[in-house]
């Protein structure tokens, strides 16, 4: 019995030890040398040279406007996606018909087949001097300018990661059973009511897997602004991109970078503490 | 009168209601009243349409043609939430982010003035307690039995006081023991509120032992429709004698129409004397029909005992081809050389006095013509 028991130790930690490796060499390993950049010094020609000092952290203020722009257009990105994707969700999940649903489903991935940088760079022209500022102008808005500007920024946001959002609130309704709707509105609930009721607390795992999605990726978004914002609303990533790249003060960066997972992970446990709350217990619901 | 008396008014009535779906038709002009304070069950294998006679009252379906009327009042183009009916449903659709006090009280709560939350809870709590759950109001739907379930489902249903209850099949999901034991609590429950219950089921004896009148359905009609000892002593043709209870069919022609006795001749040469099924004249000279026995009215006998040995005006010869004990009565399948396997019913206390048979032992089995029905094959 107890070799067998053994066995079973064996091939568990023989089934586990690739993955285990994968996690420690592509994760941990990179988060750990960036962790000590953080604490080093810039060589005179860039780059690092070894040292133990907080001064990259105290001159993390140098950022802030980075910092406070992802703290406010990420969250705010990841709320106007949601609220752009409940309803679409929704007519595919529950009101489109039957046979349209597959084909309405691949125009929602249909975009993710061409290169993302190309997608925001269509929308420098729809939002540039020729595109909507040009439309409005015909119906006497004059003067409203969008590239370059927050605004352009959120709508790139909320267009390139809508299916991300799509999909997991699209499950969470697809698999809501009809009946309980039934069971609503025989007890006297409207159509209305009974989204409110039941539809939409049912949905909420859909929407916090969709809103965790955006929103991990959102914080690490360096794509978006630096096309969209050209140059004028700088994110984290940003920061990041300069740093590295340009004028190459590798620590500053590191402790740039470390300052943001730990901001990361903050959030997202006390998000995962709320949404264990609400969801406290129940069998149907899963965080991610 | 001027006013029409609240008896004479039926609860529920269709009027030549159909439902098709494309080209199927699902219920076909279907008219039939349901009494207040009655326990009413639609009877039938699925597809019959007893499921969606169901919904046609719910209000889930709206019929194609015709009218279903509720209390009087036609409820074509009436939405579920405004009718005065609630449903317990086939697998309960308890609403699993709420916890039981909650699931109840939701029909309360969707009310409008809204009541006040002492008097929901009140409620509630008086209502819990009509189903034997009083201490369950915080647990979670999934930690409950499916008996337990199967009572909140009830309990959510009846706490607004629908003037109609429907139940779609309630005890499908229980086992055995449970649902006796439920059916026994639906009916005492039926009569302690008075509201009129409206049943749909697929098991005959589910229906039999609850109902105080049962609609036996066959591609969206009425087969036959009456109390359960009606549908069972004087079933209308073959469908409702299969399908209510066991019976055993011998086919034959009609020979002579006497009165209320009716000759047929057994495609095996036999005649044999049989009562009518119904009041009505419809037996013609010549027509195909059956000879209908049920198997407990079958009295079974050593081989060659006479028509005074075994009780009965009939006596056939045959051999046991099978045997199987089901405790309080045994199932005998008898083999007969003119009239193929006739099925037996034997009780405990003719073993006591006869003796029991085994399997290839030759019996005499026999029955009294009163029992034997003669149906006509539709």
């Amino acid at each position: 019995m107890a070799t067998e028991a053994s066995k079973g130790r064996w091939l568990t930690a023989g089934l586990l030890a690739p993955s285990s490796i994968w996690f420690l060499i592509m994760l941990v390993m990179p988060l750990v040398v960036v962790a000590i950049f953080s604490f080093g010094e810039r060589a005179p020609a860039g780059g690092y040279t070894a040292s133990f000092t907080f001064e990259q952290y105290a001159n993390l203020p140098a950022r802030l406007k980075a910092f406070q722009n992802t703290l406010t257009l990420a969250p705010l990105g990841t709320v106007l996606t949601l609220l752009v994707a409940y309803p679409l969700a929704y007519y595919l999940a529950v009101k489109a018909p039957s046979r349209w649903k597959l084909a309405l489903l691949v125009l929602v991935i249909v975009p993710f087949w061409t290169s993302l940088l190309i997608r925001t760079y269509a929308w420098i022209f729809i939002l540039g001097g020729r595109g909507i500022p040009t439309l409005l102008e015909f119906i006497g808005i004059e003067g409203v300018r969008l590239i370059n500007t927050p605004t352009a920024v959120v709508i790139g946001i909320v267009y390139i990661y809508l299916p991300l959002m799509v999909f997991p609130i699209f499950v969470s309704l697809e698999k809501l059973d009809k009946r309980l709707l039934e069971a609503s509105n025989d007890l006297g609930g409207s159509p209305f009511r009974t989204f409110l009721q039941i539809t939409l607390p049912l949905s909420i795992p859909g929407m916090a897997t969709g809103c965790m999605l955006v929103f991990i990726l959102l914080m690490g978004e360096f794509l978006i602004p630096a096309i969209l914002g050209g140059g004028k609303v700088f994110f984290i990533g940003n920061a990041l991109v300069d740093l590295f790249l340009q004028s190459r003060n590798w620590p500053f960066g590191a402790a740039v970078a470390t300052t943001l997972v730990i901001i990361m992970l903050v959030i997202v446990s006390i998000y995962m503490r709320l949404m264990m709350r609400v969801s406290a217990h129940r069998e149907d619901v899963s965080i991610m | 009168m001027t006013s029409p008396a609240q008896t004479d008014t039926p609860d529920i009535r269709f009027e030549n209601a159909t439902k098709r779906y494309g080209d199927v038709v699902a219920v076909d002009s279907l008219s039939l009243a349901i009494d207040k304070g009655e326990f009413f069950s639609f009877l039938g294998p699925s597809g019959c349409g007893k499921t969606t006679s169901l919904r046609l009252i719910a209000g889930f379906e709206q019929p194609t043609e015709g009218d279903v009327l509720i209390g009087g009042a036609s409820m074509v183009g009436t939405p579920p939430h405004k009718r005065p009916v609630n449903m317990v449903f086939q697998h309960y659709a308890l609403f699993p982010h709420m916890n039981v006090a909650d699931n109840v009280g939701y029909g309360l709560r969707q009310l409008s003035p809204r009541p006040p939350k002492s008097e929901i809870q009140k409620r509630v709590d008086e209502t819990l307690e009509l189903v034997q759950l009083a201490e369950y109001g915080k647990r979670r739907i999934w930690e409950l039995s499916g008996g337990q379930q199967q009572r909140v489902a009830l309990a959510r249903a009846l706490i607004c006081r629908p003037t109609v209850l429907l139940l779609d099949e309630p005890l499908a999901a229980l086992d055995r023991k449970l649902r006796r034991e439920m059916q026994i609590e639906l009916q005492t429950l039926q009569r302690d509120v008075g509201i009129t219950f409206v049943l749909v089921t697929h098991d005959q004896e589910e229906a039999l032992s609850m109902s105080d009148r049962i609609c036996i359905m066959r591609d969206g009609r009425i087969v036959q429709s009456g109390t359960p000892r009606e549908l069972y002593d004087r079933p209308l043709n073959r469908y409702v004698a299969d399908f209510v209870g066991k019976s055993n069919f011998i086919p034959g022609k009609i020979a002579t129409v006497n009165g209320r006795s009716i000759d047929i001749e057994s495609d095996g040469g036999m005649l044999f004397s049989c009562n009518p099924s119904t009041e009505q004249d419809t037996y013609t000279v010549g027509d195909s029909a059956s000879i209908a026995v049920r198997p407990e009215l079958i009295s079974i006998g050593p081989p060659g005992s006479n028509a005074e040995a075994l009780g009965t005006d009939v006596v056939i010869p045959g051999r046991i081809q099978n045997r199987i004990f089901l405790g309080e009565h045994t199932e005998y399948l008898v083999s007969t050389e003119k009239y193929g396997e006739i099925l037996v019913l034997s009780p405990k206390y003719i073993e006591s006095v006869r003796g029991s048979f085994e399997r290839d032992e030759d019996v005499a089995i026999g029955w009294k013509n009163e029992t034997a029905l003669a149906l006509e094959d539709t």
